[in-house]
């Protein structure tokens, strides 16, 4: 019963912010501005406008993604393999970003990577040609692996942390190599980590309209930039729901992912 | 049982706390006697000692909220939620509230400083409130292009003086646009000589394909960075609000560029933009939202606003308040004359807004 009490609270919240917002997107997302029922702005992703934003969302996100996973997974086998005390020093030396501002930290690439900004600064100080570098599809992906590193790091660092070095020795004492291991037992050990970060970077990267405006000029069109218009420019909040369920398909896909190969929660990074 | 309990009193707590919100408002309701006012502007559109000054004299209180575009401040007066007392929104945002009546008439009894108002903004506010009877003008100004003298020099291009201009393949990379639907449009529809406020799809769609030819050359779509990117001499042209010259000059002589900025109005014509003050239809509050617009239109107040907003400002009182200088400034305070092809923004029908907003997303996804 205590405990039961002490579960109000939480269920207040999920309540009021949680269930009533997702009641209202799908209120909005199957009407129309009269407010009667309609398929017609969930159908609306297949124009070929909505198509392109949410295409070039996925690879984009893919792309990042893919990125952010090459560089946590070495990353944390180092970290792990340092032990505690330094190891923990540099996953605090990870975090510590995090406890900026994301708009700031976006807003310091936007004056790193600009035509005058200090990237090219230094490249002109070398006697190299300036690059164009800010509001092209590769700067936004910059962003997104910048800003979004550290949730896949910290769940993959916490799962190799839990796996025994015994089950690591046992493998080498029966003669796997370097790559043995790594395919045999620290990947497949890993996986509900790997999933778990997958999902955080992904997920965030898919939605995001705020990296693509600070870092892409407004020129890049994604699907998340597509929902903010319709929302902020264009008054039309059912489209912006409609939009907005279609790409909750996608989370719900990723959320069914972690689900099945992570029944434990032993990927959860906090 | 006793867990359908502990559902019951969450959900009544959440009721609670939902009513709460939305009761904020409710209890103001007193009539005449209250002592709250409901305000919703743009941000960064008041000096914000002025709110202070107000709340002192009158004893009012001042719930103060911030929108940053028009369209993201009309669903929420339409819903009508939080019930605000008075708003400041542009011209053809006004339309479309009166047309859905939206808005309230203004009583000006109680409004003696509408006298201060130059009549030539009340005039330009037929567009929108063709008997003067909703709005109170606040602030206008026109969009033009902004260049960097030096950096034009390098690309070998002469000054602009048209949107054509803009189209200079020359200036690859160089350019910044506004990142707002009508505006954008504006500068497109211009170009060829049409109406800013179109409804002809070929206008249209002739309009679309221009921005989407001149999208290679765009560095980016931005709204108020144009002016620091400017500044920093990201780029050598930029389309931009009158009201951010003074800043702008002001930041150039704090800085010693070795570059000058300069604003031209394009000879096509441009947008000739104007915010008013009105009341919204469910406002609780009315007579303190007039005695809020008669202290914005008091001369010193609105002198104030302008030192800290530069947008132009429609007070003649204010106006002879100011330094010769800033009254001579042509860009601030440009002669009607130059004015002659400008349209101010008009609201067009759902339908129209619908055709505009798609076909800008066809720009952008281009």
């Amino acid at each position: 019963m205590n405990k039961k009490i002490l579960a109000g609270p939480y269920l207040v919240w999920m309540i009021g912010f949680v269930i009533i917002p997702l009641a209202l997107i799908v209120y909005y997302g199957l009407t129309d501005r009269s407010g009667a029922f309609t398929m017609a702005n969930v159908l609306s992703i297949t124009k070929p406008e909505h198509i392109k934003a949410l295409m070039l969302s996925l690879a984009l996100s893919f792309i990042s993604t893919v990125i952010c996973l090459l560089l946590a997974f070495p990353l944390s086998m180092i970290l792990r393999n340092r032990g505690m005390g330094k190891g923990s020093f540099i996953v605090f030396l990870f975090i510590l970003p995090m406890w900026m501002n994301f708009l700031l930290r976006t807003l310091a690439w936007q004056t790193l990577l600009e035509k005058n900004g200090v990237i090219n600064g230094i490249l002109t100080a070398l006697g190299l040609p300036r690059q164009n570098l800010i509001n092209t599809p590769g700067a936004i992906v910059l962003g997104m692996v910048y800003n979004f590193l550290p949730f896949m790091v910290l769940p993959i660092y916490n799962v190799l942390c839990k796996i025994d070095d015994n089950t690591v020795n046992a493998a080498r004492d029966l003669g796997a190599g370097f790559w043995q291991t790594l395919i045999h037992i620290w990947i497949p050990l890993s996986l509900p980590g790997i999933i778990s970060g997958i999902t955080m970077v992904f997920v965030p990267a898919l939605t995001t309209f705020v990296i693509s405006n600070l870092l892409g000029g407004s020129k890049i069109l994604l699907i998340g930039n597509v929902i903010e218009q319709e929302f902020m420019k264009s008054s039309n909040w059912n489209l912006g729901s409609g939009l907005s369920l279609v790409l909750m398909v996608f989370i719900l896909i990723s959320m069914a992912l972690i689900a099945k190969y992570d029944k434990n929660g032993e990927g959860s990074t906090f | 049982m006793k867990k359908t309990l502990l559902i019951l009193s969450a959900a009544g707590l959440s009721a609670m706390l939902l009513a709460g919100c939305g009761g904020q408002t409710g209890s103001a309701s007193q009539g005449s006697g209250s002592s709250e006012l409901y305000v919703y502007n743009w941000g960064e559109y008041i000096d914000e000692s002025v709110i202070e000054e107000f709340e002192e004299e009158t004893g009012i209180t001042v719930v103060y909220d911030l929108f940053e575009t028009n369209e993201e401040m009309y669903p929420i007066i339409e819903a009508g939620a939080v019930s605000y007392d008075v708003v400041c929104p542009s011209d053809y945002m006004i339309q479309k509230m009166r047309k859905n009546n939206l808005l309230a008439e203004i009583n000006f009894d109680n409004v003696p400083n509408i006298s201060q108002i130059d009549p030539a903004y009340m005039e330009m506010s037929k567009a929108f409130d063709p008997e003067n009877k909703y709005s109170v003008p606040y602030c206008w100004g026109t969009v033009g292009i902004l260049y960097n003298t030096k950096r034009l020099e390098e690309l070998g291009v002469e000054p602009p003086s048209k949107w054509a201009d803009l189209w200079d393949e020359r200036l690859s990379g160089e350019i910044l646009m506004q990142d707002s639907v009508r505006d954008a449009f504006m500068v497109a529809l211009k170009k060829d000589g049409f109406s800013m406020n179109s409804t002809s799809v070929e206008e249209l769609q002739q309009a679309k394909q221009a921005l989407v030819e001149q999208k290679p050359l765009v560095q980016a779509y931005v709204i108020d960075q144009v002016r620091d990117k400017m500044i920093g001499g990201e780029a050598a042209v930029g389309v931009i609000y009158s009201g951010e010259m003074l800043y702008i000059q002001e930041e150039a002589a704090n800085l010693g560029l070795d570059y000058t900025l300069e604003y031209v109005l394009p000879e096509e014509g441009t947008n000739l933009w104007l915010d008013s003050w009105v009341i919204p239809a469910n406002a609780k509050n009315k007579e303190n939202a007039e005695k809020w617009i008669d202290f914005l239109c008091r001369p010193e107040i609105a002198k104030k606003n302008f030192e800290y907003i530069t947008y132009p400002t429609p007070n003649k009182g204010t106006f002879d308040l100011l330094d010769e200088e800033l009254q001579n400034n042509k860009t601030v305070f440009p002669d009607t004359d130059t004015l002659v092809n400008c349209e101010v923004f008009e609201y067009m029908g759902d339908e129209t807004d619908a055709i505009y907003n798609d076909l800008w997303k066809e720009v952008k996804s281009n």
